[in-house]
């Protein structure tokens, strides 16, 4: 664009340099406005961690608690339901959890830490509705299943370990979000274990 | 140009005596980067201030990182129970009972320290006297007819002032004059750290900030110079 | 790609209105220090826009968040105190540029024919980007905030018959509240930028309609045909400017003011900078300390002070004893600067050829502009209030004197080509 008259190496070294050294400086102002977007402490302060007491729950209970705006369901399953667990692997879609749903410490079978205890997100993966419990009822839905979940949006429908059964609109399994147990009766949502 | 500065220098000062005078202020000589320094402050403003003062726009967790306290040890020891890392710094004093016993709801102290300045509370902290007259028996000399009771009375001990308006040192507290000094000095490098608590970080992002625009000065004045070298 | 360039050229001529306002746009060789300042505006300008933007994202318009949400900012967002120290530094910047920008037309005469209007324009920006700052101070609602928009507000009760029920309309509220703050958010962050890039528009528009002036005041465009070919500028001019005259002492906006202004810049920068990371509030003159307390009805500032960039206005306003007649005072000085362009009855324009008593007026001019600013600043005592008169007497005799002495003015001859 330019019509000087002259046009030499020094110049045109001179022309980039600054430029680059002006593109460093545009890049540095545009930080505090992209870095502005991020969770303030506030946000943070409200998403913070959330302490669920287990120690009273009976067995077969569902206690809800709310972790980031979500629904968190924490399940105290009986040693019955933990051994039906395999029984229906040919039914689901991800028996062995190989989608990233969880964690790598709650990959397993029972999908959680402590086999007794299901973490889970109640927010199907269909289109974000809550699955109701279906205690003793669930038969109803999977032949041979006594315990469920049911998806009252689409009918969808998880197991005992948020598992989803083959044949409903949710692709994946329910979220575990990050937990851990700072004492015996104590789930911590939202850090996993030796975390923080 | 230069007539101009002249005749400013001499028109200033006229302005200056025309402003008339305020009330002389000791200075704090406090650290913000001394951390042993704010921590104590911080216990002390817990101990003595949060009772009737609240720092409601401070966070505990974000005076622990500032602090360098770690975050466990804090909700342990430097929190009231119940209270969750991410709260903000406040008292559960009722404000309308506190305006009955004050007169006046205590303010917030998150931002004292830049309303007022530190070397305004370091002082304040040190002019309370023996007042009978008022409802809690002492008064200050830089805030005549303050509605707060001297809080630190058990440890500074207590002034008398004079007909000059003189206070004399005071008598009857735990600590020493310069433990008191040290004591008042810590407490105000905290409210100045609560009042801007990146002040620090501030400070050092301007350092970057002019080294990176001194290169860029060299480089764009380079360039200049290349370019007009064509007009004659 | 080409083909795409020239698609869109044949449709709306980027390119060429580029190189007619840029590239090949002739300014003259000569700018010295006090033609930056146009430029650094515009860069203000820029940040206050961006940071604004980047602050209503934040920052709740309400009489019981407001304050809270300043806090917010300061403490909670990422980088949050960094983008409302660059607005609350900016504005202070914006003045002190636009005070400079406005002396350097004083001084070599850029309001004369044919640059009236531009100065018309200009004078606008400056009356909006007041009632911008002044909207923009409310919003911390800090009692300094309260305070000083109180008296400003109050100030249209003087005006008779109408002035109480205009000030209740103006504040939506028997007090200043909520309400106030609302309107005066919405002014402030969508009607006025509107407003004001219209206008920076208009007056860069207006400017290369005419063309720059230069510190000799000289014009760089001769008739055509009356400048020898060798003495003619030797860069490119767009056709708009070369076809018509003969073009001497210029060199194309672009690179050669980009280059020099992008030092300029910097500089600026730097100063910016230096306040804004190690000294925000500016002295107590950027960010007042009585906004650093929450907006109180019921408990004025000791001293109620409006910020700084109004001083000057605020003490003419002041020392005039009757509020209605000083409220006009105020108003007519600023359109005394309005009407500068009238005032000034003479043909020669830059302060270098014009009659000593030129000089000596214009230093009084500017002595006393900022005599009333710092007295703008500070409490009115007696003293204070006498001193204000006189530097008001000062500002307003500026004009009086130019109008009488510029008709026949003892001037210098002009040299027909810029020196340096």
């Amino acid at each position: 664009m330019s019509n000087a008259p002259v046009n030499n190496g020094r110049r045109r070294f001179l022309t980039a340099a600054t430029s680059v050294v002006g593109g460093v400086g545009v890049v540095g102002v545009a930080v505090p406005f992209i870095g502005s977007w991020n969770p303030s402490a506030r946000a943070k302060a409200a998403g913070a961690p959330v302490e669920i007491q287990v120690g009273k729950m009976q067995p077969g209970q569902l206690v809800r608690a709310e972790w980031r705006g979500k629904p968190v369901y924490v399940i105290r399953r009986t040693e019955e339901t933990l051994q039906a667990l395999p029984k229906h692997d040919d039914q689901l879609r991800d028996p062995q959890s190989v989608e990233p749903q969880q964690p790598e410490y709650a990959t397993n079978e029972h999908r959680s830490i402590k086999p007794e205890y299901m973490v889970a997100l109640g927010v199907c993966t269909h289109l974000g509705c809550a699955p109701t419990y279906h205690k003793g009822t669930f038969e109803e839905q999977v032949e041979g299943v006594k315990d469920g979940f049911f998806c009252p949006c689409h009918g969808s429908k998880f197991d005992m370990a948020g598992r989803v059964f083959q044949g409903v609109p949710a692709p994946l399994n329910l979220v575990v979000p990050e937990h851990s147990y700072p004492n015996e009766d104590t789930i911590l949502v939202g850090v996993g274990p030796g975390e923080a | 140009m230069k007539k101009l500065l002249i005749a400013l220098l001499t028109v200033v000062p006229m302005l200056a005596l025309a402003a008339g005078s305020s009330v002389h202020l000791d200075k704090a000589n406090n650290d913000l980067t001394d951390k042993e320094s704010l921590k104590r402050g911080f216990e002390a403003y817990l101990n003595y201030c949060l009772g009737c003062h609240q720092l409601q726009y401070q966070r505990y967790n974000r005076t622990f990182a500032d602090l360098g306290i770690d975050e466990k040890e804090g909700v342990a020891n430097w929190m009231p129970t119940g209270e969750k890392p991410g709260d903000h710094i406040t008292n559960t004093m009722p404000a309308k009972e506190a305006a009955k016993w004050f007169g006046t709801t205590p303010p917030d102290l998150t931002l004292e320290a830049r309303f007022r300045s530190p070397d305004y509370i370091y002082t304040y902290l040190h002019s309370f006297y023996q007042d009978d007259s008022r409802p809690f028996g002492v008064n200050n000399k830089v805030f005549k007819d303050v509605g707060m009771p001297h809080v630190l009375q058990d440890l500074q001990g207590l002034k008398t002032i004079d007909e000059h308006g003189n206070l004399s040192p005071a008598t009857g507290g735990t600590m020493t004059a310069e433990e008191y000094d040290a004591f008042v000095r810590d407490i105000v490098n905290f409210l100045e750290y609560v009042g801007e608590p990146n002040k620090l970080e501030r400070e050092a992002l301007g350092y970057w900030v002019l080294g990176f625009l001194v290169i860029l000065f060299i480089f764009s004045y380079l360039l200049k110079k290349e370019y007009w070298r064509d007009v004659h | 790609m080409n083909n795409f360039f020239a698609w869109i050229e044949k449709r709306l001529p980027l390119m060429d209105a580029m190189n007619k306002h840029a590239a090949q746009y002739p300014a003259p060789k000569n700018f010295n220090f006090w033609y930056v300042f146009g430029i650094l505006a515009s860069v203000v300008l820029v940040n206050q826009i961006l940071t604004g933007i980047w602050l209503t994202m934040n920052y709740e318009p309400s009489g019981d968040g407001a304050f809270a949400s300043i806090e917010y900012i300061m403490r909670d967002v990422d980088y949050g105190w960094l983008l409302r120290y660059m607005h609350s530094t900016g504005a202070s910047a914006f003045f002190i540029v636009v005070y400079l920008h406005m002396f350097r037309g004083m001084m070599y005469g850029s309001y004369q024919k044919p640059r009236e209007l531009l100065w018309i324009f200009g004078m606008f920006i400056f009356l909006v980007l007041m009632a911008e700052a002044f909207m923009g101070y409310l919003l911390p609602w800090g009692n300094m905030s309260y305070w000083g928009a109180q008296v400003i507000i109050s100030l249209f009760g003087a005006i008779p018959v109408i002035g109480d029920d205009l000030t209740i309309w103006i504040k939506g509220d028997y007090v200043i509240s909520g309400a106030t703050l609302n309107r005066f958010f919405a002014l402030h962050v969508i009607a006025l930028p509107l407003v004001l890039v219209v206008l920076v528009f208009l007056h860069i528009l207006a400017l290369h309609e005419v063309g720059s002036n230069n510190p000799d005041g000289t014009d760089i465009k001769k008739p055509k045909g009356s400048v020898p070919p060798e003495e003619q500028s030797k860069f490119k001019y767009h056709k708009q400017y070369s076809e018509k005259y003969d073009i001497v002492d210029a060199v194309p906006f672009h690179p050669y003011y980009t280059v020099k202004d992008l030092v300029a810049v910097v500089v600026f920068l730097f100063f910016f900078c230096w306040v804004m990371f190690f000294a925000p509030e500016g002295g107590g003159y950027f960010i007042e300390a009585p906004n650093f307390e929450p907006a109180n009805g019921l408990k004025t500032p000791e001293h109620i002070v409006p910020v700084w960039y109004f001083g000057p206005f605020f003490t003419i306003l002041r020392v005039v004893p009757d509020k209605l007649f000083g409220m006009i005072t105020m108003f007519a000085a600023i359109g005394m600067l309005f009407a500068l362009p009238w005032f000034d009855r003479g043909t020669v324009k830059s302060i270098r050829y014009r009659s000593k008593a030129h000089l000596l007026n214009l230093t009084q001019f500017a002595i006393s502009f900022i005599v009333l600013g710092i007295l703008g600043t500070m409490p009115a005592t007696d003293l204070a209030n006498m001193i204000g008169r006189i530097a008001s007497l000062g500002y307003f005799g500026f004009f009086i004197l130019l109008w009488f002495y510029s008709k026949n003015e003892q001037t210098k001859p002009v040299p027909e080509r810029v020196t340096g």
